[in-house]
C-alpha cells in the first residue's frame, strides 16, 4: 500500500498549459501597463524585444534538448540564419511593402523556413551521432555558420541581388545598396520587430509546442528520449521523428532570429557566437528540460537579471554567476522541494476544507 | 513485395494450424560475431496460431534469434520469411509495421510517460490523423485520439491495469512492468507477439496467471507466440512446439513432452550424468 501512494499521478499538462499562457499574457500586460505609465526605462524598454527573442530561442532549443533528448550547442548558428534572411528579405522588400507588419511576416516565414531547410540537411548526417559527438559536431556547426556569414556580402541595384563571398565584389550600380557586408554584419535595418509581435510569436511557439506534445508525433518524439530500441520495436521511425523534431526546433531557432535581427538598425555575424549557444542552453537547463514554461520564465529573468545587476559594474558576472548557481542548487534540493510540495498540499487541503464547511452551511 | 509462399513440413506445428500458412519460417538462420558463431543453422516454422517456446542455458542465444527475427541485427546467413515476406534488410521499425512485436529481456518501458502513453505509443501507426489535424484539433483529432484511448484502456483491461493507467510507468512494480511491456506490444497489432523472459522476477502465483494471460490472448486475437522462458513450469503449461537452444544451435525440438524427456535437453542443462 505504501508504494501505492507514492505513485505519480500524471495529467498536470492543462493545467501547466494554461497556467504558462497566462503568464506570458500577464507579462504583456504588466509590461504595457508599465509603459503607458511611464514607469519603464529606456534601458529595459530596448530589452523587450530580445527578452521574447531569447524566449523563442529557449523554447527551439528546449525542443531539441528537452524534449527530443539530443544536446545540440549550435543553436546559435540557427537563429544567425533566420535573422540575416530575415534581414535581407525585409531589406529587400522595404521600399515594395509599406505595412511593417506584413514586412515582419514574409521576413519571419522566410527567415524560419531556411533555417528549417539547413536544419533538415544537417540533420540527415548529425542526428545519426550520440551524446558528446552531436555535441562537438553542432558546436562546430555554429562556428561555421558564423564564419559564412562573416564572409557574406549580399547587395541589390536596379539590376537586381548581388552576392559575393569572401571579398567585396559586389560592384553595385549607383543607387545601390549592400545589405549585408561580410565582417560589418547588415546595416541600415528596417526594425520593423516590436514588443507585441515577439509576444504574439512566443505564444504561438507555445501553441505550436503543446499542441505537437499532444500528438502522437510528441508521444513518438518523447518515447525516443526515453529509450529509442522499444520506440523502434513499437514500429517508430527514428531518424523520420528526430528529423522532424530537430527541422521544427530549426525553423522556431529561425523565427528567433528574425525577431531578434529586425530589432537592431544594425546586426554582425559574431553576435550569433557560442557564447549565444551557450546562453540559450543555460535558459533551458535552468528552465527544466522538457519544461516549456521554465524556458520561459528563465530566459525573461536571466535576460532582465544582469541589466538589474549593472549596478554593480565589474562584479556583474560574478553577481550572476551566484545567482544562477544558487537557483540550480535551491531547485535542485530534495528537502526545500519536498517543503513547497507540502505547503502546496496544505494549502489545497485547506481550500476543500472551506469549501465543504461553506457546502455545509448552505445545507 | 513479393510474397513467398512457404513449404510447411507437418507435424512440427500445431494440427489446427496445418491448413494455414506458416507465420514465421526460419531456414537455415545464422550470425557471426566476429569469429564467434553466436547462431549457426537455425531453423524454425511456427503456425498461425501457435505458442511456441524457445529454451536453452544462459547464453545459448535466444535473446539473439529474437535479435534477428525483429531486424535489429541482420542474419550474416538465412532465410526469415514472416507471413510469407522476407524480412531481410527491414529496419526493426518497418519489421513490427510487418507485424511482429516483442518485449525484451530487461524491460525497457518508456519511465518517464504514463502508462496510458506507453500503450498509446504502442498504437502509434494504428492511429491515423496528419500533423495539421494535430496543431488544428480538428473534429477528426479528438475522434481518433478518443478511440485511441478506449482502445488502449480496453487493453489495459486485459492485465488488470486499467486504474493504472495514469501513473508514471517507471514508478509501476516489477511485474506490472513485464505486463505493461506487453500490452504495449500489443497494441502494435502483431501477428507474431514475442516474449523474452516474461515471468522474469515473477512469484509463482503470478506466473500462473500471466499463462493464462498468455493463453487468453492468443485466443482472443488469433495469433502466434514465441517466448523465451526459463521458468520451466510455464514453458511445459502452455507451449504447444519447444526448440532447445545450446551454443547457438538447435538441439532438440517437439512438444512438451518429448523435450522432457530428451536426454540431449537434460543434458545440456544439467550435464551428463556419471556412469
Amino acid at each position: 500500500m505504501e508504494q501505492m501512494k507514492k505513485k505519480l499521478h500524471l495529467g498536470k499538462t492543462n493545467r501547466e498549459k494554461v497556467t504558462t499562457f497566462g503568464l506570458v499574457i500577464a507579462l504583456y500586460v504588466f509590461v504595457e501597463i508599465l509603459q503607458r505609465t511611464g514607469n519603464l526605462s529606456n534601458l529595459m524598454r530596448g530589452q523587450l524585444v530580445p527578452i521574447c527573442a531569447y524566449m523563442i530561442m529557449a523554447l527551439s532549443l528546449n525542443l531539441t534538448v528537452g524534449i527530443l533528448g539530443e544536446l545540440s550547442l549550435g543553436h546559435a548558428g540557427f537563429v544567425s540564419i533566420g535573422a540575416f534572411t530575415g534581414v535581407t528579405v525585409a531589406s529587400l522588400l522595404r521600399p515594395v511593402v509599406s505595412q511593417n507588419w506584413i514586412l515582419f511576416v514574409i521576413a519571419l516565414v522566410a527567415g524560419g523556413t531556411l533555417a528549417g531547410i539547413v536544419g533538415f540537411l544537417i540533420g540527415i548526417p548529425v542526428l545519426r551521432l550520440r551524446g558528446d559527438y552531436l555535441a562537438i559536431v553542432t558546436l562546430a556547426f555554429g562556428e561555421i555558420v558564423k564564419s559564412l556569414v562573416n564572409n557574406l556580402y549580399i547587395g541589390f541595384d536596379q539590376n537586381g541581388i548581388h552576392f559575393a563571398f569572401l571579398h567585396d565584389t559586389l560592384n553595385l550600380a549607383e543607387g545601390g545598396k549592400k545589405i549585408i557586408a561580410g565582417p560589418m554584419g547588415a546595416t541600415t535595418i528596417p526594425k520593423v520587430s516590436t514588443f507585441l509581435a515577439g509576444v504574439l510569436l512566443v505564444l504561438f511557439c507555445l501553441y505550436f509546442l503543446y499542441r505537437l506534445l499532444g500528438s502522437k508525433m510528441g508521444r513518438a518524439i518523447k518515447a525516443m528520449r526515453d529509450n529509442s530500441i522499444a520506440a523502434e520495436s513499437v514500429g517508430i521511425n527514428i531518424t523520420r521523428y528526430k528529423l522532424t523534431a530537430f527541422t521544427m526546433s530549426a525553423f522556431m531557432a529561425g523565427m528567433g532570429g528574425v525577431l531578434f535581427g529586425l530589432n537592431y538598425s544594425s546586426i554582425i555575424a559574431g553576435k550569433f557566437n557560442v557564447d549565444l549557444s551557450i546562453l540559450i542552453l543555460v535558459f533551458v537547463v535552468l528552465g527544466g528540460l522538457g519544461n516549456l514554461r521554465g524556458s520561459i520564465i528563465a530566459a525573461g529573468v536571466l535576460t532582465v537579471l544582469p541589466e538589474l545587476l549593472r549596478s554593480l559594474r565589474d562584479y556583474r558576472m560574478l553577481a550572476y554567476s551566484i545567482v544562477l548557481i544558487a537557483i540550480m542548487l535551491i531547485t535542485n534540493n530534495q528537502i526545500l522541494v519536498q517543503w513547497w510540495t507540502q505547503r502546496k498540499k496544505d494549502l489545497k487541503n485547506m481550500f476543500t476544507r472551506l469549501r465543504k464547511s461553506g457546502q455545509g452551511g448552505e445545507g | 513485395m513479393e510474397r513467398l509462399v512457404p513449404t510447411p513440413s507437418l507435424g512440427v506445428i500445431p494440427e489446427r494450424d496445418s491448413g494455414k500458412p506458416l507465420i514465421l519460417d526460419i531456414h537455415g538462420l545464422g550470425i557471426d560475431f566476429g569469429g564467434l558463431h553466436a547462431v549457426e543453422d537455425f531453423t524454425l516454422l511456427i503456425g498461425h496460431t501457435e505458442i511456441a517456446g524457445l529454451i536453452g542455458p544462459n547464453g545459448a542465444g535466444k535473446t539473439t534469434v529474437f535479435n534477428l527475427i525483429t531486424s535489429v541485427y541482420q542474419p550474416t546467413r538465412g532465410v526469415i520469411l514472416f507471413d510469407g515476406y522476407d524480412t531481410r534488410g527491414k529496419r526493426p521499425d518497418e519489421v513490427c509495421r510487418m507485424g511482429i512485436a516483442r518485449t525484451f529481456q530487461n524491460i525497457r518501458l518508456f519511465k518517464d510517460m504514463s502508462v496510458l502513453d506507453n500503450v498509446l505509443v504502442g498504437m502509434h501507426n494504428h492511429v491515423q490523423y496528419s500533423m495539421l489535424s494535430a496543431f488544428l484539433h480538428t473534429p477528426s483529432y479528438h475522434r481518433k485520439e478518443k478511440e485511441a484511448r478506449d482502445k488502449a484502456m480496453e487493453l489495459l483491461s486485459l492485465f488488470d491495469m486499467q486504474h493504472m493507467a495514469k501513473w508514471q510507468a517507471g514508478s509501476l512494480p516489477y511485474g506490472a512492468q513485464r505486463r505493461l511491456e506487453i500490452v504495449r506490444a500489443l497494441a502494435t497489432e502483431p501477428k507474431l507477439l514475442l516474449l523474452d523472459e516474461p515471468a522474469a522476477g515473477m512469484n509463482p502465483a503470478e506466473t500462473a496467471e500471466l499463462m493464462q494471460n498468455i493463453r487468453s490472448i492468443r485466443d482472443r486475437f488469433g495469433i502466434a507466440i514465441l517466448l523465451i522462458e526459463h521458468d520451466m513450469s510455464l514453458v511445459m503449461g502452455i507451449c504447444e512446439g519447444i526448440a532447445v537452444l545450446n551454443y547457438g544451435k538447435i538441439i532438440a525440438k517437439g512438444s512438451p513432452e518429448q523435450i522432457r524427456n530428451n536426454p540431449t535437453v537434460i543434458e545440456a542443462y544439467l550435464g551428463k550424468q556419471e556412469a
